[in-house]
């Protein structure tokens, strides 16, 4: 009777995913919830669990704050500028690997290393190469001076500046992965489309163009739906480079406002924070709706 | 377009490193083959037949030796240049790519007075459509269509371009049984619409037998023998083409010549002229079997299988090579499969003898 009932309503399915539901429930549905509830929750004190009443006052006030809307800007700069350039450039590299012989685990390795570096001792380096101090005017100043232009002060100068170091420094942190990736799609095309195209006279860049971009498609199109979600979580990359001051600094970004909206000198806002992390999310969301529709058309799988 | 291969030789540095010796794919290959011919590169696996296909398609350069189609020299020439078509094993057919498209492919890199508008391009590619029968398919993906019907995409595309010289690899070994019958006369009929030489590559000689104008023997990157199928069947030029072509295959037995008589074991079974005495191998056809009461090679009765319309008597001789003798028989003949032996008589012309050091046929006189 028992047996019956179990194997008849999927009883015995459901017990074999409690287990994950649970945790899942706890750890992720639970409190996405209450985050979704803390934004509605107008003044909401976490230390005496009280609030003064419900409404959308938090959103208004993260919506005219203009330390968010700064982190807004930068946060969108960032993705338009880092995911496209890192994927393209991470296409080329991986395209030059798989077409060279001799050497390419040694360069496969060197490419790989900044993936298995720390964020912030890679941080550093870059401080170090791109800060002017008083004694020094760092590597890449020297460099710019040898062509003839003046020092630029890339951690406390000009936006722009510190816009391209922030930049340069995320595309270099995503690139391995992207290259890692890319590497193994290439060469798990079969050779056999490449030989029917050769025998057909195809020219190099059409064979990339009509054969073995479409091959990838579905691994390109991976590498940018998690690289935008990447992007936009940004914040210890600008942590790393320009300290936890980033309002600052002008180079705060969304996540680095929730998390000074919590635990920074100006926090203590969980309310504030929480809307915020749901505006996040529905930006997240609405981008990824969006390349989901484009790939329909353009990711043969 | 006549193809001429002339001391063919491709070796492949060995993989082990401690023998420095090559391995020689194909060796000393010489053969003209006539304009507008279906030829059969035929051998085991290994044997170096796709080696030599690849070699003609210019996918490989040789080691030594010249290709020719006409009077052009091709050895030096890359794929696309040689005006080749090429059917791969597994048809290689673009996924992403409608059938259309994929056949539309090859024109597509058509350079200067070649290039076509898209119109042309496209009533090429529903004419060879039509011919391989499948203009109904033109906007389906390969991955929607049955092996078959891939096959006949994957020719249609290769014969777009008019090659001079079509070339196939193991076209069938994807199809099943039925299609496979289905699809070699197909490949048949076509060639002989376009009258386009083509070349391909099988290892089940019932496929090579049943639709070439010549086949190639092949073992170990040598050529074996050339010739049309029947004659190749019927006269075979050593033990290895005898034991390659045919099903079920021929029954080899060790036997001897003396003072013009054929024995085996201890049987005298046949009354020949032209062989001085020496010990021979003996193959014997399954059709070359004839049942009979008083019949001189006597051999214990193992089963009988009917097929249909034949049967197939199973039997085992102590001079026998192989595990057991299979003779082909009418239906009519009436065997009493309860009984502990068989007597058979043999027909002249499908016994053939082989010298035992050499594996060479010996010709013979029946009496």
């Amino acid at each position: 009777m028992i047996k019956k009932i179990f194997s008849n309503s999927g009883l015995k399915g459901w017990l074999y995913l409690l287990p994950a539901i649970l945790f899942l429930g706890v750890f992720m549905v639970y409190p996405l919830i209450d985050v979704f509830i803390y934004s509605f929750e107008e003044g909401y004190n976490s230390a005496s669990q009280t609030y003064f009443g419900v409404g959308t006052y938090n959103y208004s006030y993260v919506l005219r704050d203009p330390y968010f809307l700064q982190a807004v800007k930068n946060t969108f700069i960032l993705v338009i500028i880092t995911v496209p350039l890192s994927t393209g450039i991470a296409l080329l590299i991986s395209v030059g690997l798989s077409s060279i012989k001799p050497l390419r685990n040694l360069f496969q390795t060197i490419y790989f290393l900044p993936y298995v570096t720390n964020t912030l001792a890679v941080g550093l380096v870059f401080m170090i190469l791109f800060k002017k101090t008083a004694y020094s005017d760092g590597l890449v100043n020297l460099l710019i001076n040898w062509f003839g232009g003046s020092s630029v002060d890339f951690i406390d100068g000009p936006y722009w500046a510190k816009m391209f170091v922030l930049c340069f420094y995320t595309i270099w942190v995503v690139m391995p992965f992207k290259i890692l990736i890319l590497t193994s799609a290439l060469s798990s095309v079969n050779q056999i489309y490449y030989n029917a195209a050769k025998v057909d006279g195809t020219s190099k860049f059409r064979i990339f163009r009509r054969i073995t971009l479409p091959m990838i498609s579905p691994m390109i199109f991976y590498l940018v739906i998690t690289g935008f979600i990447g992007a936009f979580k940004a914040y210890s990359d600008a942590v790393a480079l320009f300290g936890t001051d980033l309002n600052a600094a002008e180079m705060n970004t969304i996540v680095g406002y929730v998390y000074d909206m919590l635990y920074g000198d100006s926090g203590g806002y969980p309310s504030y924070a929480s809307a915020a992390a749901i505006i996040l999310f529905a930006i997240v969301l609405t981008i990824t709706c969006i390349n989901l529709l484009i790939s329909k058309k353009n990711v043969h799988y | 377009m006549e193809v001429i291969l002339k001391n063919l030789t491709k070796k492949f540095p060995s993989r082990d490193k401690k023998k420095h010796e090559d391995v020689i794919a194909v060796n000393d290959f010489d053969f003209v083959i006539p304009d507008g011919k279906l030829i059969g590169l035929l051998g085991p696996s290994g044997c170096g037949k796709s080696t030599t296909l690849n070699l003609i398609s210019g996918l490989q350069k040789p080691t030594s030796g010249q290709i020719f189609f006409g009077d052009d020299d091709v050895t030096n020439l890359p794929p696309e240049n040689r005006g080749i078509g090429l059917v791969f094993q597994n048809y290689a057919l673009y996924p992403h790519l409608t059938v259309r498209q994929n056949i539309t492919f090859p024109l597509e890199n058509l350079k200067g007075k070649d290039k076509l508008t898209k119109e042309q391009m496209n009533e090429k590619a529903l004419e060879v459509a039509k011919m391989v029968q499948i203009d109904e398919l033109m906007d389906r993906k390969p991955g929607e269509l049955s092996g078959g019907q891939q096959q006949r995409v994957a020719i249609a595309r290769a014969l777009v371009k008019m090659p001079r010289v079509l070339l196939l690899d193991e076209p069938l070994s994807n199809l099943d049984a039925r299609l496979r019958l289905q699809t070699r006369e197909e490949i048949r009929r076509i060639q002989k619409e376009t009258k386009i030489t083509t070349i391909f590559v099988t290892h089940d000689q019932e496929e090579a037998m049943s639709i070439s104008d010549m086949i190639v023997v092949m073992k170990e990157g040598v050529v074996h023998q050339i010739g049309k199928p029947q004659e190749v069947y019927d006269k075979p030029i050593n033990l290895f083409v005898a034991k390659f072509l045919g099903t079920p295959p021929i029954s080899v037995f060790e036997g001897k010549v003396r003072e013009n008589k054929l024995y085996i074991g201890d049987d005298a079974v046949l009354d020949i002229a032209g062989v001085p005495n020496k010990d021979v191998y003996v193959g014997i056809r399954p059709e070359g079997f004839d049942l009979k009461e008083d019949g001189p090679l006597c051999c214990a009765l193992r089963g009988v299988e009917v097929m249909g319309r034949d049967s197939s008597v199973i039997a085992s001789h102590s001079a026998c090579l192989n595990e057991v003798i299979r003779a082909i028989i009418d239906t009519d003949t009436a065997v009493d499969a309860e009984g502990d032996q068989v007597r058979f008589a043999l027909a002249p012309h499908k016994v053939h003898l082989f010298d035992k050091e050499t594996e060479a046929r010996i010709d013979f006189e029946s009496r």
